[in-house]
């Protein structure tokens, strides 16, 4: 089992010391996920030592209760369903790492993903942060604007979302915690507040600019028209930019989510995900329908209140964390 | 909102209009597509079982009779099942008790702080009461600032002590609302994971000092398959004495409100339905139901109407109309109010068979509204009223001032001109009214 080995490699050799702080994260973040799904795995397994009919029905509410996707989940069932006839399979011990293959092939489908962040080579890099109401990206913003002052850059935030009441006030109590530069205002025109902020961006040699938004997908021709105008003054400021547009979903939305991906990708160049609320019991399972059908990649995830709860996505590190219990028990 | 349930349960149903009878058989696929629907709209896995249990075994047990057609009669079990499951009676929030107090709690970006501005708003209007918007939200950053954003733009006082202990803060509160003579209290909490026991006991905490006669849920339509362990988590914790659902716009299909009353016993009070701070209404299951089955929901746009145009208004305008003096500042009036009813698309998605004439997905463009008024607004008093005066020159000046072009001014004049030809040929009846 290919992925198995590459799990288990992965717990044996990654010592280092940072490796094992991000599995532990993870871990961590995801135990209350783990917990309901791995022991409703386990249990299935417990209950049915053969595979079934049942066992497939069971097998599919677990998947559908972790909001994977009715479509994906459907069509991984016929899938598996395959495997077990093609394959002869009966024990449903075995079954157990088949599914945690094909979840697996499910997010990669022999693409290589990266979950680096474009830089720019010279100059700022603009980061345009979208989603709809109320996912978190404003927090999300001072998360990334944190580990990136960490990591010795010089940060500033953009307040573009200049609708919601209190949104810029809100991003610019995280630049004055964070340490970031900040430019907003509310109640007028989220590009002219872009073509300011990104001039002092520029005058004042910042390396990463992150540029909050308003989340109305409400209406979509004003949205679209909104993005369209932002980007292009983006542009002209900054040559090839933004070098990201990152789509913040949260982990407890359902098949929604598929929707929201689809929607902004029609409308702007969407170039990763940041899934946030994975400290909850939501499962986010979304990210996989929404990998398999609209294909854009997660990049990072938020596991918590705190600055430093964010981390960057890894799949592996991902399903080790949904089916560690699994694993050990055998 | 309730799109793309409503389009798998239209094309499951239409599959078995030319049945003689309803058999197992027959039924299947509409029964396999009911699932998927409800699956893909969100509504929790063990509903969808029961759901799709009741209706095959009522479907199977009734005889098709003499007048019923068998797709009528599986539309009429379908509904009657989904009324059902989204509550059979209406739940009325509390409004007698002196002073009235309500607390509103939830996740975070649940849409709690909205909510109680447009809460606020709709008990002040509705009700006649004059509510106190208390601020608990120390948590988040400017949370309080966008409380008293929106109690200025309401027009309604704010209560808050900055980042004190929100026990205490709801406590000075009443103090503060028996002075000011406040009948209405509404607390806006910090939003919160269910599983965050610290958090959790200081709404508990709250609950055993002031005993809110109302305990509000506010939970997002987005909600995938979690939201019953949310709604478990907070109704274990706290006397839940209700529930808004917030965001029911733009393309949420919004299945947990077919989960939550069924699984917790929890009404669904209200549901925010637009962006905009009258954007609450209350819930009615049956136009729900009828909204899913692509019945169109002819109530809810007649009331959202009346909200905005008294019955005066409304007579005054057919008078005018009849009379033929129907002109430009009229034209201005009645796209202000138009404009008042929010987002045009989701007037036009309450519209009954709205999918069956692919107006679902029809977008309305707000800045050409905008446009037309500019014209307008551009135009002198006079010349609104007599637009007949309108020749070149003036035309030119109009489109300058307005940054439209003369083409455009002409073809807004052309409008007017067949909207007064239509109102004179139906006031001398030459011309039956299109519905």
């Amino acid at each position: 089992m290919g992925l198995f080995d590459k799990i288990k490699n992965l717990v044996n050799k990654k010592e280092k010391v940072e490796e094992k702080e991000t599995l532990d994260v993870y871990e961590k973040g995801l135990e209350k996920t783990r917990d309901e799904f791995v022991s409703k795995l386990n249990l299935l397994g417990i209950k049915y030592t053969k595979v079934s009919e049942e066992y497939f029905e069971e097998l599919e509410n677990i998947l559908i209760m972790a909001d994977i996707g009715v479509n994906t989940v459907f069509k991984f069932m016929d899938r598996i369903r395959d495997r077990v006839k093609k394959e002869n399979i009966i024990d449903t011990k075995y079954l157990q790492e088949v599914i945690v293959d094909e979840l697996f092939i499910i997010y990669v489908n022999n693409e290589s993903l990266s979950d680096k962040i474009k830089m720019a080579s010279d100059g700022p890099t603009v980061i345009l942060m979208v989603g709809v109401n109320g996912v978190g990206k404003t927090t999300t913003i001072a998360k990334l604007a944190y580990k990136y002052i960490n990591e010795g850059k010089k940060v500033m935030m953009i307040g573009a979302d200049t609708f919601r009441a209190g949104a810029v006030t809100q991003l610019e109590e995280w630049a004055n915690k964070t340490g970031s530069l900040f430019f907003g205002k509310e109640n007028t025109d989220p590009s002219g507040v872009i073509f300011d902020g990104l001039e002092i961006a520029k005058k004042e040699r910042v390396d990463i600019v992150f540029i909050d938004t308003a989340g109305r997908l409400q209406n979509k021709v004003n949205l679209m028209k909104e993005l369209e105008k932002m980007n292009r003054v983006i542009g002209k400021i900054i040559p090839n930019a933004p070098h990201e547009t990152l789509l913040v979903i949260d982990a407890t939305t359902g098949q929604n989510g598929i929707i929201q991906a689809e929607s902004f990708k029609e409308i702007t160049n969407i170039t990763g995900i940041v899934l946030t609320k994975l400290d909850g019991t939501a499962k986010g399972g979304i990210v996989l329908a929404i990998k398999e059908s609209v294909g854009i990649p997660v990049k990072f995830i938020g596991l918590g209140e705190k600055m430093t709860d964010l981390k960057v996505f890894d799949i592996e590190s991902y399903i080790y964390g949904l089916f560690k219990g699994m694993i050990d028990d055998e | 909102m309730f799109e793309y349930m409503g389009d798998r349960l239209s094309k499951a149903i239409k599959n078995i209009r030319g049945m003689g009878r309803i058999t197992e058989e027959n039924i299947n696929d509409a029964i396999r597509e009911i699932r998927m629907a409800l699956l893909e709209a969100d509504v929790n896995y063990q509903v969808v079982k029961e759901f799709v249990n009741n209706v095959k075994e009522k479907a199977l047990g009734m005889d098709v009779g003499k007048n019923l057609k068998p797709d009528e009669l599986f539309i009429k079990i379908v509904k009657d099942e989904l009324i059902a499951l989204l509550g059979t009676d209406e739940a009325p929030l509390e409004t007698n008790k002196y002073p009235t107090i309500l607390m509103l709690v939830g996740l975070q970006g649940s849409g709690k702080t909205t909510t109680a501005g447009k809460l606020a708003n709709y008990l002040r209007k509705k009700e006649s009461k004059h509510p106190l918007l208390v601020a608990c939200d120390i948590y988040r950053p400017a949370a309080i600032d966008q409380l008293k954003t929106l109690g200025k733009n309401l027009n309604i006082p704010v209560f808050e002590e900055g980042k004190k202990n929100p026990v205490e803060i709801v406590k000075d509160a009443l103090e503060y609302a028996k002075n000011e003579k406040n009948d209405y209290i509404i607390i806006d909490t910090a939003g919160r994971l269910h599983i965050d026991e610290e958090l959790m006991q200081e709404l508990k905490d709250i609950e055993n000092t002031v005993h809110p006669y109302e305990i509000i849920l506010v939970i997002d339509a987005m909600m995938g398959q979690d939201a019953i362990n949310v709604i478990e988590g907070f109704n274990k914790a706290l006397n839940l004495t209700g529930c808004i659902l917030t965001k029911l716009d733009g393309n949420t299909k919004g299945g947990v409100a077919l989960s939550v009353r069924h699984l917790t016993n929890v009404p669904i009070k209200f549901v925010g339905d637009s962006e905009k701070l009258d954007g609450l209404s209350k819930f009615y299951p049956e136009r729900m139901a009828e909204r899913i089955l692509d019945m169109g929901d002819i109530m809810g746009i007649a009331e959202k109407v009346e909200d905005i145009i008294s019955e005066q208004d409304a007579k005054d305008q057919v008078k005018k109309m009849q009379s033929g003096k129907y002109d430009l500042e009229d034209f201005l009036t009645n796209l202000k109010q138009i404009k008042k009813l929010g987002p045009l698309e989701n007037i036009i998605k309450m519209l009954p068979q709205a999918r069956k004439m692919g107006l679902n997905n029809v977008q309305v463009d707000p800045k050409q509204m905008a446009h037309v008024e500019a014209i307008i607004q551009s135009m002198t008093p006079y010349e609104r009223r007599h637009p007949e005066v309108l020749k070149a020159t003036r035309k030119q000046r109009i489109a300058k001032g307005s940054g439209r072009s003369v083409e455009e001014v002409n073809r807004l004049l052309n409008q007017l001109k067949k909207k007064k030809k239509m109102m004179k040929m139906m006031q001398s009846g030459n011309m039956k009214l299109p519905f």
